[in-house]
């Protein structure tokens, strides 16, 4: 989807941390607020059961309540994010959240997959270089899709992996829907063969 | 030159490529069967209305609707008993998307409809050597027919629904064998909680799994599908068990699977889809039989299993402590003993005929102990009938439990169906996440036997005392 890809990189912010591994996506949005048929207005029950109190009161123990925190677009966040449900309604809260980019040492693979087709960008590095980047979450971070790069302030360099493909849609805007629809005569030809019996 | 020897997966993924994979763009996979529910699709069809699209094969796309709809029957003025406004609205959504478009949907007044992994393969739609995807993870069920099948997220629906097709990346490779007798009272479920706590709740990412070796080949059908079912639990992208004579068997059976000198010629080209002797696969766990125990969680992710009177593990790190404290178990105590107040049988995973036979063989001679809620939810319309022309439902709640209509119900506890804060549940579902079964519920994922067990009990307790001890006849 078109929408918000193209836009906002490279990207400049400190970060948010949740420390917590194995973070599903039952935690970043409960089931009970999948009942929408949309896909805008997830943000307020991102990580609604850490965040909201049962009488609807904030938790003030939680990152993303804390007024420091307020306008930062990257989540550093313990290993193995985004583990569990295919739901895109993940991606979709931590986008109307506000994030623009979640770093990990191990990022689950649908929640990738559906992240980079939201323009959320899935960082993954190794687990002492996220750990180091937690002690210092103030550090105003560049993420920089075109070189496949996160920079600290101090000039550390650090180069992630990203799919040739998926950085050509982050970075041009290109859909995944579009791209098919263009292919359709090796469809048509993929059926004509395989299923003429 | 001969070629070299192809996983079943090698063979499956170059039968769908309609446009391989380069390093600049990923394959074009071809895709046989479409799944759809309520709850992943209604963004999806929006997408195609704005673009002013139609699905391109209809024909082999299916919807149901479980996730959100009431397992409790119409009130007397003849209106189901929604959880809210919102998800009756999904529903009629879906029903909307499908008149509109010409898919054929399972809804509520179909006497076949059910959980979409539960009714696939119940009808004949799953069969082997097909590519399956459904906007649900636990789409990895149907691989336990010989199909490559995976969950995808709601854009990925929207682009099967436009095309047939979707963009992958070709995955990596697992074998796990598991060879061996299973002990009386551990079953398939067992099976897979235990190689989970092997390969660990990450252990599967990137790869497809295949599961293999005498264990799994004594399996029926519905006990591979409770293997391939939890694949995503170890972050697997599918779990797969090759195609043999039980597989066949099933789908001889199936109302809607291919007949006559179809099915045959079926069968002759799905007998070749196995790996092929040599085949190497990128990670290879072997599992020994013996070594598994009736086997639940003891944290809030699948990966913390361990047998039921084995000492719950010292935390190795901050968030095993919070899933500690958050679940109450003790570090050094065996799960064993710890009071219950909710048992859930049912969900994609453990949710079929066979698993409420497994219930009611233990509901047959007790009854469920006092203070304990017990809710037995026939995955599908077919299976309940079979259920209850067994007389099972009869079983179930002369023991005291609830029988209810087919659903994900307390799986995912969207449909009202919760565990209240803070109380314990043994669960023969799949995820045992903080508030997956409702906010602060504690879950403890088991199989039916061992949930069943534990309402009787009113504790967790380990079914093999069923064929041990004096408490059968107690
Ligand atoms: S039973 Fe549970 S895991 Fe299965 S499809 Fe329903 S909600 Fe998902």
């Amino acid at each position: 989807m078109t929408a918000s890809n193209a836009s906002g990189f490279p990207v400049r912010s400190a970060s948010v941390v949740l420390a917590q591994t194995n973070i599903d996506t039952d935690q970043i949005i409960p089931a009970r607020f999948l009942s929408t048929t949309e896909r805008r207005g997830l943000g307020q029950h991102a990580f609604n059961d850490w965040r909201w109190r049962e009488d609807g009161s904030a938790n003030p123990d939680f990152a993303f309540n804390q007024p420091h925190n307020a306008g930062r677009s990257v989540l550093l966040a313990g290993r193995n994010f985004g583990c569990g449900s295919s739901r895109e309604h993940a991606p979709w809260s931590l986008r109307d959240l506000g994030l623009q980019v979640v770093v990990s040492s191990e990022i689950a693979d649908i929640f990738r997959g559906n992240a980079l087709k939201n323009g959320l960008l899935p960082v993954v590095l190794p687990e002492a270089v996220v750990q180091d980047l937690m002690t210092r979450p103030d550090d105003v971070l560049t993420v920089d899709i075109e070189a496949r790069e996160l920079r600290t302030p101090d000039g550390t360099v650090h180069t992630f992996p990203l799919d040739a493909f998926a950085r050509t849609c982050l970075l041009e805007g290109v859909d995944e829907m579009g791209y098919l629809l263009a292919r359709s005569a090796g469809i048509q030809h993929y059926e004509d063969t395989h299923h003429a019996r | 030159m001969t070629a070299s020897p192809k996983t079943l997966f090698d063979k499956l993924w170059d039968a769908h490529v309609v446009i391989p994979e380069t390093e600049a763009a990923p394959a074009v996979l071809y895709i046989d069967l479409h799944l759809i529910h309520e709850v992943t699709s209604p963004q999806a069809f929006t997408e195609l209305r704005a673009r002013g699209l139609k699905p391109r094969r209809p024909d082999r796309t299916k919807a149901t609707m479980d996730h959100s709809t009431p397992t409790l029957p119409a009130g007397p003025d003849g209106r189901l008993p929604y959880a809210s406004e919102a998800s009756e609205k999904q529903v009629a959504t879906l029903a909307r998307n499908c008149a509109e478009f010409g898919i054929e949907l399972f809804d509520m007044s179909s006497d076949q409809r059910g959980i979409v992994h539960v009714i696939a393969p119940e009808q004949g739609f799953t069969l082997p050597g097909m590519t399956i995807v459904c906007g649900d993870s636990h789409t990895s069920t149907h691989g336990a027919f010989g199909s490559l099948a995976f969950g995808i997220g709601t854009s990925e629906v929207g682009n099967v629904l436009a095309t047939q097709c979707l963009l992958q990346r070709r995955a990596k490779t697992m074998s796990i064998t598991v060879d061996g007798a299973l002990a009386p009272g551990v079953g398939a479920k067992d099976v897979i909680l235990h190689a989970i706590g092997v390969i660990g709740v990450n252990g599967g990412t990137g790869h497809v799994i295949e599961y293999r070796g005498s264990t799994i080949e004594a399996m029926d059908m519905e006990q591979r599908m409770t293997l391939c079912n939890m694949s995503i639990e170890a972050g697997a992208r599918a779990g797969m068990v090759a195609p043999d004579e039980v597989t066949f068997d099933w789908i001889a059976r199936t109302p809607r699977g291919p007949k006559g000198a179809d099915f045959d010629a079926a069968v002759a080209h799905w007998r070749t889809l196995r790996s092929d002797e040599g085949a190497r696969f990128d990670v290879e766990v072997h599992i020994d039989a013996a070594d598994i125990r009736p086997t639940l969680t003891w944290g809030t992710h699948p990966g913390t299993a361990i047998g039921v009177d084995v000492p719950v593990p010292a935390p190795v790190d901050a968030a095993e402590r919070k899933g500690q404290d958050y679940m109450r178990v003790v570090a050094g105590q065996p799960l064993a003993g710890m009071p219950v107040d909710v048992v859930f049988v049912g969900s994609c995973t453990n949710g079929r005929l066979r698993d409420m036979r497994e219930v009611a063989d233990v509901l047959r001679a007790h009854r469920v102990a006092p203070g304990v809620r017990m809710l037995v939810v026939p995955g599908s319309e077919i299976v309940k009938r079979e259920a209850e022309a067994e007389g099972i439902d009869a079983i179930v709640r002369a023991a005291g439990a609830e029988w209810r209509e087919p659903g994900c119900s307390m799986c995912i506890a969207m449909n009202g169906d919760l565990v209240a804060p803070g109380q314990l549940a043994v669960s023969t579902s799949n995820r045992n996440f903080e508030g997956r079964q409702g906010p602060g519920a504690r879950t403890l994922l088991a199989s039916p036997t061992t949930a069943a067990w534990a309402a009787v009990r009113g504790v967790v307790a380990d079914p093999r005392e069923r064929f041990s001890d004096h408490r059968e006849v107690a």
